[in-house]
């Protein structure tokens, strides 16, 4: 089985932890991890923000850099929604438009390959039960791409529930989005910051130590909200999570 | 008494800020959105095979669309034969012309209403009352609208952003401009303030002799006109007026009565979470000595066409109005209808208004950005609109421009002004992408330099950090921290 982690740009930039938590995670189950490091991004700012046509070279890099790899793990909702549910539509739209040069069907051999980390874990090496210790309470928010159009379903709150030491609070409607949408954060800042601000208020109500999802774009709207309120509540990645053990807290 | 206009209305972000302020109208929609909302999801659970309806009623919709000038040529033999008139108009104005001359014809000058979200959209109160016509709103939350000079801000509750200390004060101040006035000591129990409003309107009913409403559903093979409401107000207007003229969309068309099966129940527990709604009000043509004894119907475009080309965009011509997208919406609860500048508020008003109406004013190119993308609405919406997959279609429409139809031509449209900083910075983001060299030292001069992380970021990003801090630089990234630790070319790559 050869696996290979698609970090994200996000990841790769500002949170290297969380890419550094899904490579240990993974080696203490025993799955040899690759990083081919012609990956970059998967093209989500532009093709929400209406720039098809730009994400076409990153869709191409894409299948390029995971040509051969049985999986591509990402610790990232959103951008496995990306692949998954866009790189067809794009494949198919450069299609129509006459431009396809193969991009269609290279578009759709890696979506059946790109695995969240959280299906890889549950589906794919049949594990809930990681063999993590996170002695502290924690929230965990349902981040939209991954609820929804992954499907990523009771997962990571699976995980989660077999993590020993930690405590899971309910987070009051942890279904609505925390406000972040890409581009949306800054286009439409006053919704955006009240979006979060509410979701702030949700997170910080649970008590909890620490605020968990698998989307650092999220968490970094999510965080920085927190941040700003001085609110004392830690934003965390679950694979950090998940990589933590009793030898080494993450 | 011409109500409010949606026209030079601000982009949708200007709006939106000023509404998330509002902390009384923050607290209505909050209230209300939530009760619908829970209330709903209540209402769906309780049937076992809403997936498979849900999917019945999207390709009932797609397949009618498909050959809508048959299903629509077949609705108009079978209305002429019942004995009523059809008309047919391709937009606003011309549909409006059209009413307006109707209700002249009759002589009278004065017109009771239905609530419609067509002639809202047509804009066809003002256009009557520029003809000397008076047009009575009967829907409760509508009179609520049109005493207090507003304008709707929700399709199914349109007065939502009123509270009910604020629809007291309207019945007390206004309902004597329009008609009976309010009763002494009015109190702000829902009860008083429902029979304020069942005593102004019973006079406008027994007086009225011209009826306008739209149509939920018009069936072709029979040529009936289906009216679903609440509050009896619509039974009143459809059956005591002599003259009843009904402005219905093109899309509104369903083939047969058993499509109708689907929609009765799709429609009542996605809008207002009923089982069944309280009334269904179906009419075909005329009947001797039954009801109005003159039918109009006036089937309008207004841009359904054109909508009906973009093969992405045509699934919101399925919409049918039930609303549960807005109660679902993030966006909405806090921005509030009147910020989307158009009849159509919510996730579904962000791809309907800018397909209807092009994507030429600031206010319409900014309504496809009008959401997070959460797919709250995409979820709740009984027909299956992929409301996301059509905003992120027309962002490209607003950024990139490219072919569209607009008034039954084929056009090449260029992208919206106002973009050219975004495209150049999409682009250069995409090179360095494109460039992981690049990006690695690009990451590396970051890192190096990140104690001069500033905590407030200058030009567009301080649309992020006014509210937001900025997580810290790492002092290495993921693909340094790989080629440091695991060799060149990743040999730990086994």
């Amino acid at each position: 089985m050869r696996v290979a982690l698609f970090v994200t740009c996000v990841n790769d930039t500002l949170f290297p932890r969380t890419g550094q938590a899904v490579v240990a995670l993974l080696e203490r189950l025993g799955v040899a991890v690759d990083f081919p490091e012609e990956q970059s991004c998967c093209g989500q700012p532009q093709f929400n923000t209406g720039y098809r046509r730009e994400t076409e070279p990153l869709v191409r890099r894409y299948a390029r850099a995971f040509h051969g790899y049985d999986y591509i793990v990402t610790p990232s909702g959103s951008c496995a929604a990306m692949v998954r549910d866009n790189y067809p539509r794009i494949g198919a739209r450069a299609m129509s438009e006459g431009r396809d040069r193969g991009l269609a069907s290279v578009a759709e051999s890696v979506v059946p390959r790109t695995l969240e980390l959280t299906e890889f874990l549950v589906d794919v090496l049949g594990v809930t039960d990681v063999g993590a210790y996170y002695p502290h309470s924690v929230t965990y928010h349902p981040t939209c791409h991954g609820l929804r159009m992954l499907g990523l379903g009771d997962r990571p709150r699976r995980l989660l529930e077999a993590v020993r030491g930690l405590t899971l609070l309910d987070l009051p409607g942890a279904e609505e989005c925390c406000g972040f949408g890409g581009t949306f954060a800054v286009k439409n800042e006053a919704v955006s910051a009240a979006m979060g601000a509410d979701k702030a208020r949700h997170i910080v109500g649970t008590g909890a130590e620490a605020v968990c999802t698998v989307d650092n774009s999220c968490q970094t709207h999510i965080g920085g909200t927190l941040s700003r309120l001085g609110a004392g509540v830690r934003p965390v990645h679950l694979a950090e999570i998940l990589a933590s053990t009793e030898e080494t807290q993450w | 008494m011409s109500g409010g206009t949606y026209l030079g209305m601000p982009a949708f972000p200007e709006a939106a800020r000023a509404a998330t302020r509002d902390e009384r109208l923050r607290g209505n929609l909050r209230h209300a959105t939530h009760t619908i909302r829970d209330k709903r999801a209540r209402a769906v659970a309780e049937l076992p095979d809403w997936a498979e309806l849900r999917a019945a009623g999207a390709a009932i919709k797609d397949r009618t669309l498909r050959h809508l000038d048959g299903y629509l040529e077949r609705l108009e033999e079978a209305v002429t034969a019942a004995g009523g008139q059809v008309h047919w108009a391709a937009d606003a104005a011309q549909a409006n012309e059209i009413v307006t001359r109707l209700v002249l014809r009759t002589g009278e000058r004065e017109v009771v209403k239905v609530k419609s979200m067509a002639t809202q959209e047509l804009g066809l109160n003002a256009a009557l009352e520029r003809a000397g016509v008076r047009a009575y709103e009967t829907d409760l939350a509508e009179l609520i609208v049109q005493l207090g000079d507003d304008l709707p801000s929700h399709i199914l509750v349109p007065a939502i952003h009123r509270n009910r200390r604020e629809i007291r004060d309207i019945f007390a101040e206004r309902m004597g401009d329009w008609g009976r006035p309010a009763p002494e000591g009015l109190t702000d129990e829902p009860a008083d303030l429902a029979e304020a409003a069942r005593l102004h309107l019973r006079q406008k009913f027994l007086d009225a002799k011209v009826g306008i409403s739209g149509a939920n559903f018009m069936v072709a093979e029979t040529g009936t006109m289906v009216v679903v409401e609440s509050e009896g107000n619509g039974r009143m207007c459809l059956t005591l007026p002599e003259t009843l003229i009904s402005v219905v969309g093109i899309e509104k068309v369903v083939p047969t009565w058993r499509d109708l099966e689907v929609f009765l129940q799709l429609l009542p527990r996605s809008s207002t979470a009923e089982r069944m709604n309280p009334y269904t009000s179906m009419w075909t043509g005329t009947s001797d000595g039954d009801g109005p004894s003159t039918f109009h119907l006036v089937l309008v475009d207004n841009g359904r066409t054109d909508t009906l080309a973009d093969e992405v965009g045509r699934q919101a011509l399925r919409c049918i109005r039930c609303s549960a997208c807005l109660n679902v919406c993030p966006v909405y609860e806090r921005a509030g209808g009147h910020a989307y500048g158009s009849a159509y508020p919510g996730p579904i008003g962000a791809i309907l208004t800018p397909q209807l109406r092009g994507v030429d004013t600031a206010l319409d190119a900014s309504l496809p950005y009008a959401s997070s993308l959460c797919g709250a609405c995409y979820e709740v919406c009984p027909v299956a609109i992929d409301i996301p997959e059509v905003l992120v279609r027309l962002r490209e429409r607003v950024v990139e421009g490219g072919e569209a139809t607009v008034g039954g031509t084929r056009v090449r449209i260029r992208p919206a002004r106002g973009h050219a900083a975004e495209r150049a910075a999409m682009r250069a983001a995409r090179w360095a992408l494109d460039h992981p060299g690049a990006l690695r030292a690009g990451q590396r001069v970051a890192g190096r330099m990140r104690r001069l992380q500033p905590r407030r970021l200058p030009g567009p990003g301080a649309a992020w950090s006014r509210t937001r801090d900025v997580p810290p630089l790492p002092p290495e990234s993921f693909r340094s921290w790989w080629r440091r630790t695991r060799g060149e070319s990743g040999e730990a790559g086994r």
